[in-house]
């Protein structure tokens, strides 16, 4: 009954995340802003589903550390992503 | 022979029954699979000199009632974890029914209500980088919403038999199921803003 409460809880939250980030859209906040907002949020509720509905609070330390691997791994690969950008002749960095 | 061992009883090294383990490492296959396509997202927006705001191609309130479906979906996915673990497999049989029809609610207004009127319009992959990225990650996405479907109905259906047997392994298997299906509605929570809104 309390986990059922409980899982009702972060529907809502979830729900009222997204009117939140279409709310956000309508502030003309500059893009920039916008997608470090809008992913900002996406983040929070991503952690609320993983947190709660995947139930990773009580998962085992294998899956943390599996996850936390792939986390690592992603970061590198955006990474890569960036730092290869440096790598292009202003003139070539824009595509039409 | 003997039958596949740990699908209930936890392994002593990893403290996990197998499928759990085995999940986990697939989705974690699968943040890399998708994020390779957010990277690839990444480039080609820094790298193109215009880049359309997705608001003024896509309906923002179709988004937003899809956004709505998936997670009400993943409520009722849970609900119905919950209803096996307390042993009623009729309020199991409902929250999984309604998980499949949420899910296919999804899929119609994605096909009906948004590829076929843009490709009314003459809007495939090819129009332009954004349309390229635009359809390959949405549909990559309702090719995982459909194989959630396929695998949710087969455990509202036939699989469901296996709860008279061996009642732990299939609590077991409608967890399993249920990662799948949150992790499905998470990359969503992530098109979503990315795609609709910026």
């Amino acid at each position: 009954m309390k986990d059922s409460k409980k899982y009702v809880g972060v529907g809502l939250a979830l729900l009222l995340l997204t009117a939140m980030t279409v709310t956000v859209r309508r502030l003309h906040l500059g893009i920039a802003l916008a997608i470090f907002i809008a992913l900002l949020i996406a983040t929070f509720k991503g952690s609320l589903v993983a947190s709660f509905f995947m139930h990773l609070l009580s998962e085992r330390k294998i899956i943390h550390i599996l996850l936390l691997s792939t986390l690592f791994l992603f970061i590198v690969m955006m990474g890569l992503v960036l730092v290869g950008r440096l790598n292009v002749y202003e003139g070539l960095r824009h595509v039409p | 022979m003997d039958a596949i061992p740990y699908t209930v009883k936890a392994r002593e090294d990893t403290g996990l029954y197998n499928a759990r383990l085995g999940i986990w490492l697939f989705l974690a296959s699968e943040v890399m699979l998708f994020g390779a396509l957010f990277a690839t997202y990444v480039i080609l927006r820094l790298g193109a000199l215009h880049w359309p705001l997705g608001a003024s191609l896509l309906s923002i309130p179709l988004g937003t009632f899809n956004t709505v479906v998936l997670i009400s979906s993943s409520v009722t996915m849970v609900f119905a974890w919950v209803s096996l673990k307390e042993k009623n497999l009729g309020k199991y049989k409902m929250y999984m029914g309604f998980t499949i029809i949420l899910a296919v609610l999804f899929i119609v207004v994605k096909l009906f209500l948004e590829y076929i009127p843009k490709f009314e319009h003459h809007l495939y992959p090819g129009k332009s980088t954004f349309w390229a990225i635009y359809f390959t990650l949405t549909g990559l996405h309702a090719l995982h919403v459909l194989g959630g479907i396929g695998v949710n109905t087969y455990f509202w259906g036939p699989g469901a038999n296996m709860w008279q047997s061996e009642p732990e392994r299939f609590t077991n298997r409608i967890e399993i199921a249920g990662l799948y299906w949150h992790f499905v509605d998470l990359v969503w929570i992530f098109l979503f803003p990315i795609l609709y809104l910026l």
